[in-house]
This record gives C-alpha cells, structure tokens and sequence, in this order.
C-alpha cells in the first residue's frame, strides 16, 4: 500500500520533555478500517504519541499525514479515549456520553436523540439517568467507548481502555469490543501492555522499546475475524504471543 | 414507616456523642454555678442564662436582625467577588502572582486592631460590617476555588481539548464543576467565621446589633445576657451551617454519600 492510502502515517517523530527523551523515532502507519496496537513498556512514551496526534504537545521531528496530507495543528480527526475513563461524576450517564457532540456546539436534546439508539448495543440501557459512580468498572468503559465512537471522527485513539479492570471483566470487554468490531467500519489505533489483549484485538501490532521510544517489531496478526476468546489457544496466536513476549522482554 | 425509623435511627447514632457530652458541660456548669458560691455576676448558672435568654427575647431578636443581615451581605458580597477573582486569576495566571501575595498579607492583619478603624472610617452603618465579613471570608474562598479548578482530571482536560473545546469550554465542563465539592468545603468554613467578624464589627461600634448587645451586657456587668447573646450568636452560625450542607446536598446529587443505598 502506498502512503498516500494510509489513513495515518507517523514517519520519524520524536519528542524530548525538557532532559527527557521520550520518543525517539517513531514511524507507524494505520490503514483504513484497521485496528493496529502498540505495544510497549509503561513509561516508553505511548500516550505522547496521542498528546501529539490530538495537538496537546508538539513533535519535536518527524512528519505526520492523515489521509495522505499533513496533519493541522488541532485535529478533528480523531476521538480520544483516554487512559482513565475521564467521565465526569457531575454528569449523568446520557450527558457524559454525548460531551463530545455538546463540544461540537449540538444542543443537548439533538446529543441526546443521536446517542440515544446505541444505549441498547453498548449494554448501557437503562443507565442513560445513572451517575457514573452508580456503574461498574466495565460499564464505565463501555461509557467511555461510546462517548468516543459517537464523535463520528475518522479514527479512534484507545489508550490501555482495559488497563483499570480485573482479569474477567477485561476479557468480557475485549471480546465485545471484537463484536462490534465487525459491525462498525473503525479505523483504530490502540495502546496496550497487555499482549494477549493486543493478538485479540489487533490486524498488526507495534513494539516499542523503552525510553527513547522506537519501533522494534511490527508484527501482523493473521487470524480470522470475527474471534473468540478460544481463538487464542490456537497455534497461530500462541506463536505470536511469544513472540511479541520476546520482542518485549528482549529489548 | 420501617425507612424512616431507620433515619432516624442513624440521625440519632450521628448525633447522640456530642449531644451527650454538651449536656454533660452544662449539667457540671449548673452544678458548679449553684453550689460553689460563685456569684451570679461572675458566673451565671445555664438555667439563669436561658431564663434571660426568655425574658429578653424581644431585645436580643431585635439585635439578632442587623447581625444576620450584615453577616448574609457581608457573606454575599465575599463569595460573589471570591467567584470573579478566581476565575479571572485562572484565566490570567501572571495575575494569580500578583494578588496572592496582597491577599495573604490582608489575612495576617489582626481583626481587633482593624475592626475599630474600618469602623472609624466608615461609621456605625452597614458597610464597615460588610467589609470586615468580607474581608475575614474573601480568602478562604478564593483558596477554595482555585484549589478546585486545580483539581481537574488532567485527562479530562485533554479529552475535552481533544473534542476542539477550547480554554472557555474547558473551564465550563471541567474546571467549573470539579470546583464544586471545593466550593462547598470553602463555603461552610467560612460562614462561621462571618458571623464572628460580624460580631467583631459591631463590637467596634455599632448602632445595634448583637456584638453591640454583647458590650453593653458587659458593661453593665450581666454576664448572664452576654452568654444569652453568645447563644444567639452561635445558634444564628449552626443554622447559617445547616444550610449550607442542605445546599450542598440538593446541588451535587452525584456525590455519593455514607449510607445511602447505590
Ligand atoms: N507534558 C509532559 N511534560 C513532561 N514530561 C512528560 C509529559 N508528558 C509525559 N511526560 C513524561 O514522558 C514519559 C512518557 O510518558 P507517557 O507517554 O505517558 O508513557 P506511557 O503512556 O508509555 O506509559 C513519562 O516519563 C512522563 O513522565
Ligand atoms: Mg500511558
């Protein structure tokens, strides 16, 4: 594939806070209707690349294109999902999930109409009037996540969405995620340390290597869609997940 | 009716240890005014006090009311300006440097050496009064509500920044509404102390009023109506209190609190 079919194309980014080095030479490319992972040590710099896609710091080198063409300073092109859940407690569950379109200058009854046919699908019906505090932990994330898709930008940006819940819960929320993976045309870049979570998830994975961040490995993951959890067993994703287990520990 | 015994049950489990010890100080304090042979004058017994407290009802309501209304103006005028200056010193932070500095040192002037002036240069009115409350009060809520617009999530600032809000938005969906607990914890430490600079105020002089009354009880040495106005001072503070933790229960219904169910 060329770069210019390339829905995002990160070509030797770099970014040093003050005496820190944190990313060093970053290059990653996401198709559309991709789902690419990246995968690194905590610490290695992930979440940076998102500050600098969503404009919340300056790459000190390097190029970044969307779509072909460079990237403007504060994009509209992605939806964030962002490491902790970030719902606001002060807003019921309907209002945390459409902040985004209150952002965007929509009424709060329009948000509300747009939102409200995908309560059903996320597993939310019923809590459109709930506080957060009242919503467990992977309901809270399917908050999150639906704050994020209904944006309706070009791609999502899921930092470690997983990262917070216990073993079951974040195994339920990857097998939905695979779900309505393939019933909605996503393009989506997403940060884990959790290998198994990316060989689930991912159509091709990026290791990064610690402090100053670079790309180590990039690692394709072949395997049949629609998965299921048993799918991890098979020899394929059992070579894969030692694989990048070595990718990570060996460097 | 087994819930609503059962709050009252668990308001009175709250209550009952301060309620206990508060009786217990003032059966001593009866005991010892009666029997130690101390003079009323010097130390009235609490039943002498609340007969006072009866007997000259009408006196002290009369000077409850000017103490009430500088305190609620005074209050009023101190949140309402702690309100704007926090926010123009979030927006504008080489301001926040400017200020702090001349709020801090306005803290550390002492009320019984400032009072007498404010009332000096301004009369026995109301605006001395408003100004001493403001004064004592500005502070502690300005602390307050800067305090809680650092308090912000910083995902939730960038999530927002990532949706295209920009530095007014954030501060309305973000900022704003993590101050509010902030607010509130500010709100309800310094309306005790309104009611003290009132006081303060109208001891420095005053037309009427209950620091006034106070004095004048002194001077004529009725320590027994002193006390009955201290008590309608403090009653005036707790209720001022209760309404401040009801105001805060009806304006943050997200907040989850002890014993409620889920
Ligand atoms: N705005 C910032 N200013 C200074 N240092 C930062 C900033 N953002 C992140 N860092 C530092 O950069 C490093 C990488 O952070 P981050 O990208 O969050 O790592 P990861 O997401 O991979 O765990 C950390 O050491 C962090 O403290
Ligand atoms: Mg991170």
């Amino acid at each position: 594939m060329s770069a210019e079919t390339k829905r995002l194309a990160l070509r030797g980014v770099g970014k040093q806070f003050g005496d820190l080095n944190v990313l060093g030479d970053v290059s990653i490319d996401v198709a559309p209707g991709e789902f690419v992972s990246i995968l690194g040590p905590s610490g290695a710099g992930k979440s940076t690349i998102f500050q600098i896609l969503t404009g919340g710091t300056k790459a000190d080198t390097g190029v970044i294109a969307f779509d072909g063409s460079e990237l403007a300073d504060a994009s509209d092109k992605f939806a964030l999902m962002p490491q902790k859940d970030a719902l606001m407690p002060w807003r019921r569950i309907v209002d945390n999930a459409t902040l985004g379109l209150e952002v965007q200058g929509l009424s709060r009854k329009t948000a509300r109409e747009k939102v409200a046919p995908l309560f059903e699908e996320f597993g939310l019906a019923g809590f459109e009037q709930h506080y957060p505090h009242q919503l467990s932990g992977g309901m809270r994330q399917r908050v999150a996540l639906l704050r994020t898709v209904i944006q309706q930008r070009q791609m999502l940006l899921l930092d470690e969405p997983f990262g917070a819940l216990d073993a079951l819960t974040r195994t339920a929320m990857q097998q939905w995620l695979e779900r309505m993976w393939g019933q909605h045309n996503w393009t989506a870049l997403l940060i884990t340390h959790d290998v198994r979570e990316a060989v689930f998830l991912s159509d091709r994975i990026y290791v990064l290597s610690a402090r100053p961040a670079r790309v180590t490995h990039e690692i394709r993951v072949p395997l049949a869609r629609p998965r299921r959890v048993a799918d991890l067993a098979s020899p394929e994703a059992t070579r894969i997940e030692a694989e990048l287990l070595e990718a990570l520990l060996g460097t | 009716m087994s819930a609503s015994t059962t709050a009252l049950q668990r308001w009175w489990h709250a209550v009952w240890p301060a309620s206990t010890l508060i009786a217990a100080i003032v059966l001593a304090w009866e005991v010892y005014a009666r029997f130690s042979g101390v003079k009323p004058t010097t130390l009235p017994s609490p039943s002498r006090v609340v007969e006072q407290l009866i007997s000259n009802a009408p006196a002290l309501a009369d000077n409850a009311l000017p103490t009430i209304i500088a305190t609620a103006s005074g209050f009023a005028l101190s949140v309402t300006s702690a309100f704007v200056f926090s926010i123009l010193v979030d927006f504008v932070r080489p301001l926040r440097r400017a200020l702090f500095p001349v709020f801090i040192i306005s803290q550390t002037l002492p009320l019984v050496a400032i009072a007498p002036l404010v009332v000096l240069w301004f009369g026995f009115g109301l605006l001395p009064k408003i100004l001493l409350i403001a004064l004592v009060t500005f502070f502690p809520m300005m602390v307050s509500l800067v305090q809680g617009y650092d308090s912000t999530d910083k995902d939730m600032e960038w999530l927002l920044r990532s949706m295209g809000a920009g530095r007014r938005k954030v501060f309305l969906l973000a900022r704003l509404p993590s101050a509010i607990p902030y607010f509130f914890t500010g709100l309800r430490i310094s309306i005790t102390y309104a009611v003290v600079g009132a006081i303060f105020a109208e001891y420095s002089g005053a037309a009427k009023g209950l620091g006034i009354y106070m004095l004048s009880a002194k001077n004529n040495f009725r320590p027994d109506l002193v006390l009955a106005a201290v008590f309608c001072s403090a009653f005036i503070t707790l209720v001022l209190f209760g309404m401040t933790v009801v105001l805060e229960r009806v304006s943050t219904p997200w907040v989850r609190r002890e014993g409620e169910a889920q």
